[in-house]
């Protein structure tokens, strides 16, 4: 019994505590991460995250593909909300590239982005209740959740890792079967929601099990660097779709909630709140789309030939789509130096890209800013002291996502 | 309150003199440089000052030139001043023999695991540290897989039996 891997206090003969490995693979811990507690009877003494289990060397790989198939890598950071990654990497190569995007383009990259982040919202939060010991409202909302990737997968063909848009745009039209169903889910979804809300907002247990656990101050948040919904639901008003809005988000109307301890109630609230703000975003930018008449409601790139893909028909034709279509999928079209860094309000909060590039192919060197992997570091302080059914909910309510912890 | 990349360098070059250079504004992000020696006496002042008040740590990273005698690894930190909506970008240089650079972890609880990051990716050693070790990579490795010497396999590679893979 003395080979134990166990850790004795200092100066101790007998060990006190009891170590508890909480992972890698636990379904409490929704993701492959490892945390290996100290535990004094039920309460956390202290923790050691351990990640990377799913570390897949994304920026080393970036170093040698072509800005287009570095699309496919940023799905798989944050993949409960994979066109939010996508559109911030496509925001991305347009600012080092000067790209323009015309508005309608920038109208339905909010409307994908905005549905991304209620499907993001809508997996923490029902998983939160999950946790909790309420397994319907999870059930009731997936639902929704696949009419969402039925969106995604009428525009771009694919639901999960949904390698969506290209530099400059779509890669093609939305359909009208697309548009039907975002009119769809504008319509029914908003019941969903109010009925989602009802069943855990003023549930006595909900609230007792989420109310004071996971707390975290506003300062201690920003010097941890929270961002998003968990920098929010701590009180500081932070987000980028106003701070410095991309993709048009200027031209809308929406309110940023903010909570007020940064417990994991206030967390929860955060997100129903942003969901709701979230399908006045998609409703604006749906009218703002259909407003487009003519010609102009065509337009789904930017006139951006040498790194647009052109028409097939062109390829064959014309001599010039056929050099550019060449370049562009053989990886041969050379990148502008500069070093430029670009971010986007994701599921999670700022996810950054910063792209250096030497003029080259590829780029010279690629760093994900990932929100999770820089605010999973807080995880100890947030639970220390607390129960360990409480560090669960805790761990679900943050929306640890390890595909973004580990890159 | 309002920050202009003119008035932040005016600032430092009236603070660090000649010692802060290289100030450079790609895609509109001021950048600029300082020796290693001195990146916390600019971060605590960035952090401290006043009218500066850049708390916010964005992002922290490594990057390696293998060109550039004695300045090989480049530690990179984006800053924010959150209230006034501003951003800049510092970056230290160090030799790859002895890449030392002070920790910023008494000033940026987050750059705690950043740091390990890119101690773990380019072996950038970041002296005051409380916990450096690796963090996504495995503890018994004995390389630092990012710097540009490991290149990545060669596709066009036909020696490798891999058949179930589509190539060979």
């Amino acid at each position: 019994m003395n080979e134990q891997h166990i850790r004795l206090p200092e100066g101790s003969i007998e060990k006190t505590t009891t170590t508890l490995n909480l992972g890698p693979t636990h379904p409490a811990t929704h993701g492959v991460m490892q945390n290996i507690l100290e535990l004094d009877g039920e309460r956390v003494v202290s923790t050691e995250q351990t990640i990377g289990y799913i570390h897949r060397a994304f920026e080393k790989l970036a170093e040698r593909r072509p800005l287009y198939q570095i699309t496919t890598l940023t799905d798989r950071l944050n993949y409960c909300s994979s066109p939010i990654n996508n559109m911030g990497w496509h925001l991305t190569c347009e600012k080092l590239l000067g790209v323009q995007t015309p508005k309608r383009v920038d109208y339905l990259r909010v409307i994908i982005m905005e549905l991304a982040r209620i499907s993001d919202h809508l997996i923490c939060n029902s998983i939160v209740g999950v946790d909790a010991g309420a397994y319907t409202g999870f059930l009731y909302v997936m639902q929704y959740r696949e009419l969402i990737y039925e969106i995604y997968e009428e525009v771009c063909g694919a639901r999960l890792t949904t390698n969506m848009g290209r530099i400059g745009g779509f890669e093609r039209n939305f359909s009208n079967t697309a548009f039907e169903k975002i009119e769809k889910f504008l319509k029914e979804y908003p019941k969903v929601l109010q009925e989602f809300e009802d069943l855990f907002i003023r549930n006595r247990i909900f609230m007792d099990r989420t109310q004071g656990t996971g707390g975290i101050s506003a300062e201690r948040a920003l010097n941890y660097g929270f961002t998003g919904p968990n920098l929010r639901a701590a009180g500081v008003d932070y987000d980028l779709r106003v701070q410095q809005p991309y993709s048009s988000y200027e031209d809308f109307q929406f309110n940023i909630p903010v909570g007020t301890t940064g417990d994991n109630y206030d967390r929860w609230l955060v997100r129903q709140r942003e969901m709701w703000e979230s399908l006045s975003i998609i409703d604006q930018a749906y009218r703002k789309v259909q407003d487009f008449k003519g010609k102009e409601a065509e337009v789904y790139h930017a006139d951006a030939p040498a790194y647009y893909l052109p028409a097939k028909a062109d390829v064959y034709t014309k001599m010039e789509a056929l050099i550019y279509h060449f370049k562009i999928v053989m990886g041969e079209t050379e990148i502008p130096k500069g070093e430029v860094y670009q971010a986007v309000e994701g599921g999670n909060g700022e996810l950054g890209f910063y792209l250096i590039s030497d003029g080259g192919r590829t780029p010279y060197r690629l760093h994900f800013r990932r929100p999770c992997f820089v605010y999973y570091q807080a995880y100890e302080e947030l639970i220390k002291g607390s129960m360990l059914s409480d560090a669960i909910m805790t761990m679900s309510s943050l929306n640890l996502i390890a595909g973004e912890l580990d890159a | 309150m309002n920050l202009s990349n003119e008035y932040v360098q005016q600032r430092l070059v009236e603070k660090f003199g000649d010692q802060v250079h290289s100030f450079e504004e790609p895609y509109g992000m001021l950048t600029f440089e300082a020796p290693k020696e001195l990146n916390l006496k600019v971060l605590n002042f960035l952090f401290d000052d006043v009218h500066l008040q850049y708390r916010f740590l964005t992002d922290l990273t490594g990057v390696h030139y293998p060109d550039q005698a004695g300045r090989e690894l480049a530690v990179v930190y984006h800053l924010h001043n959150l209230s006034a909506k501003h951003r800049i970008r510092f970056k230290v240089f160090t030799d790859i023999q002895t890449p030392d650079v002070y920790t910023a972890t008494g000033l940026f609880a987050t750059a705690n695991w950043m740091e390990r990051e890119t101690f773990d990716f380019y072996g950038v050693n970041f002296v005051g540290h409380p916990n450096l070790k690796r963090i996504l990579n495995v503890e018994e490795m004995d390389y630092f897989p990012l710097r540009k010497e490991f290149p990545l396999e060669d596709q066009t590679r036909i020696d490798k039996d891999d058949a179930m893979f589509g190539r060979g």
